[in-house]
């Protein structure tokens, strides 16, 4: 894992955000630490409902009542420039403003929600840069016509005129990853952006996000559930169960040589080719009686991952190249 | 894609044994597909809306689908099967073909023609569990209401007993009894979509829509929520259509396979038939892009992935 915080675009400290609901008080993160190293790509992965979003919504402060931040901090580091610490600055605070786009931007899952259905997709794009960059629309105009193009929506000049329902669904989730490295952010955070498309289209934009990732050097917070994407896409994975993190390290520790029981549950429990028909391993058939709900500290194990696992038992992990 | 897959034919694995005699009961379809077409117009910009094109979402799909199946429905994004299915259903109208449908209550039917008197009756049969767990929910109602409402509208129970086998439901769709009062806004994306589940099997439909039913789900809940549909699949002959983009799951979970591209169905048949053999270059695109979940197994992107239109 990437340590050295000079090298960290992101690291969250002991994060803990909480719901509250006529129904008493949801915990949905707890005590969650990660980094993320500069021009890398982390999954976070887990359980539905483990606080995978929730975390993503704490870095870009989305995070609405009846939610609260209720302890811990995150910090952004921008290229050259003072670290941010996001969850100090006020509601007014003009960084916070420079933090949602420009620092960081976000794809969320459904790309309707972001766009627009009454404006052409160059306004858009273009309010999108001139909100955060001194420049004419004129400029900001070949600046949307190049990142349409690097995104593959063919006849750019022609297609910023139209409008989102022109679009099929793959071609308006690109629209959207446009719009949201157009800003050059210095993170990225993709929430589950392929569920919605077909393989061939995932693999497409994949493609893009890789490429655009080597060309800018972005770093990437990638939330999915498809371990296919994880282990083509991603450098580190972090695993979240009920709101922790339960074991963080390279996608090969993790996804070849898993050690939490969750871990070993989550990956046991993707259909394999031989399995047509049988029944599928669940997390309690995986787990059995073992537990995993008891939140021991992350560990480092022999080979450099964490894990929330008791100290003896880390001390019996086997070790895996990473 | 610049690649234009429509020229080729369709690859049919298996014929319609059905319509060669020769068939028992057991084996009669329950749902029988002809020629199935549903277009939607797209109107110019003047004044009087004038009809100058349409788009051929569903474009002469035939296939049928035998009792206690499942078949997968799968294609690229935009192909037409959340339209196929919705027509099937009759959430929409369809433009032309016929369905025909083996009813319990009206014996066998062609769904295109029913009136909406002779629809109700035959909803209880059918039900759709719906690709999109953010808007399918109505917020306004808790979970418990929403899971328990299609019981109260055909009359079935209500009350302590209504109260009884929803949160029966909600125990086997994996969510917990206290979520019974809660709105739909406090789930995530994943719990919601079991929510829906639930509010389609509280029915025991004989057939069952299944549209992108488990994709929002982490593979774990997703496990346990395929295992459910065998489950009930085996328990009351349960026949579905699952429409999914997971192909893993597809392969998992399905009997056979059918592959939609621009409307039209190009490749169907047995599923290990198409997942080993597939005839229609679309296919073959589509299995080609599957990424592997070993991280040494490296996607070829280059095969992958076609220049985009
Ligand atoms: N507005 C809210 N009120 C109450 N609880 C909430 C609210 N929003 C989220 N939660 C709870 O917070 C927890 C974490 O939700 P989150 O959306 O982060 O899950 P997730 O890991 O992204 O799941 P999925 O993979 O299903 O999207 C869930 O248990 C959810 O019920
Ligand atoms: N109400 C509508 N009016 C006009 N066109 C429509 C309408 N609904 C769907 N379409 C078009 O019909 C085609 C098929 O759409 P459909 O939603 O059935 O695709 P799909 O295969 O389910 O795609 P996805 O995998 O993205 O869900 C698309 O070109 C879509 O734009
Ligand atoms: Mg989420
Ligand atoms: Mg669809």
């Amino acid at each position: 894992m990437i340590s050295d915080k000079k090298e960290s675009v992101l690291k969250i400290d002991g994060l803990h955000v909480a719901f509250e609901t006529d129904n008493g008080v949801v915990k949905a993160v707890r005590d969650v630490c990660f980094e993320i190293g500069r021009g890398r790509v982390m999954a976070l992965v887990g359980e539905s409902g483990s606080g995978k979003s929730v975390t993503a919504f704490s870095i870009m402060r989305l995070i609405q009542k009846p939610g609260k931040i209720t302890g811990g901090t995150i910090t952004i580091f921008p290229e050259g420039k003072e670290p941010v610490e996001v969850n100090s600055l006020g509601a007014k605070d003009p960084r916070l403003f420079d933090l949602r786009g420009s620092l960081v931007s976000m794809i969320f899952q459904e790309p309707i929600s972001a766009l627009s259905p009454v404006h052409t997709i160059g306004d858009q794009i273009c309010e999108a840069i001139l909100t955060h960059r001194e420049m004419k629309k004129k400029e900001a105009e070949v600046l949307v016509v190049e990142m349409l193009d690097k995104v593959g929506i063919p006849e750019p000049q022609m297609r910023l005129r139209q409008y989102p329902h022109e679009f099929s669904g793959g071609m308006r989730q690109r629209i959207v990853i446009a719009m949201a490295l157009v800003c050059r952010p210095e993170l990225l955070i993709a929430d589950e952006p392929t569920t919605a498309l077909d393989v061939t289209i995932q693999a497409q934009i994949l493609k893009l996000i890789k490429d655009l990732q080597d060309e800018m050097g972005t770093s990437v917070l990638f939330i999915t559930h498809d371990m296919g994407v994880v282990a083509q896409m991603a450098d580190d994975v972090a695993v979240m169960y009920k709101g922790r993190i339960v074991e963080m390290g390279t996608v090969r520790q993790v996804l070849k040589a898993p050690c939490h029981p969750y871990t070993k549950g989550l990956l046991a429990a993707i259909p394999g080719v031989g399995s047509a028909q049988e029944r599928l391993p669940t997390i309690s058939s995986v787990v059995g009686d073992t537990d995993i709900e008891t939140p021991y500290p992350l560990r480092p194990g022999p080979d450099g991952r964490l894990v929330s696992l008791p100290p003896d038992e880390i001390a019996e992990m086997g070790m895996v190249e990473s | 894609m610049s690649e234009d897959f429509s020229k080729y034919p369709a690859f049919i694995h298996d014929s319609f044994p059905a319509e060669e005699g020769g068939q028992d009961d057991l084996s009669k379809p329950l749902l029988r597909v002809r020629d199935l077409r549903k277009f939607f117009p797209v109107y110019g910009q003047g004044v009087v809306r004038k009809k100058i094109n349409e788009v051929r979402a569903v474009d002469d799909v035939s296939f049928d689908l035998y009792r206690g199946e499942t078949l997968g429905l799968v294609g690229e994004s935009g192909s037409g099967k959340t339209t196929c299915a919705r027509v099937i259903l009759r959430a929409l109208d369809a433009t032309a073909g016929s369905v025909h449908f083996d009813s319990e209550v009206l014996g066998e039917v062609d769904l295109v023609q029913m009136n909406g008197k002779q629809l109700k009756l035959l909803r209880r049969e059918m039900q759709m569990i719906f690709q999109d767990p953010f808007s399918s929910l109505n917020p306004r109602m808790t979970v418990g209401d929403i899971i328990g409402e299609p019981m109260l509208i055909h009359r079935l129970a209500s009350g302590k007993a209504l109260e009884k086998i929803v949160t029966e439901l909600l125990e086997k769709v994996g969510l917990k009894s206290e979520h019974r009062e809660r709105y739909p806004h406090a789930f995530s994306g994943g719990q919601r979509q079991r929510i829906g589940i639930a509010r389609a099997l509280i029915m025991n439909p004989s057939l069952i829509v299944a549209d992108e039913a488990v994709s929002a789900l982490d593979v774990s809940v997703q496990a346990q929520v395929i295992n459910l549909l065998q489950d009930l699949q085996e328990e009351f002959h349960l026949t579905t259509i699952f429409v999914a983009h997971d192909l893993s799951v597809v392969r998992h979970i399905c009997n056979r396979v059918a592959v939609m591209y621009q409307g039209k169905l190009v490749e169907i048949g047995p599923t290990e038939s198409i997942f080993e053999k597939p005839q229609h270059p679309y296919t073959r695109r589509l299995l080609a892009s599957i990424p592997s979940p070993d991280p040494d197994v490296k996607l070829n992107f280059s095969e992958a992935v076609v220049e985009s239109v």
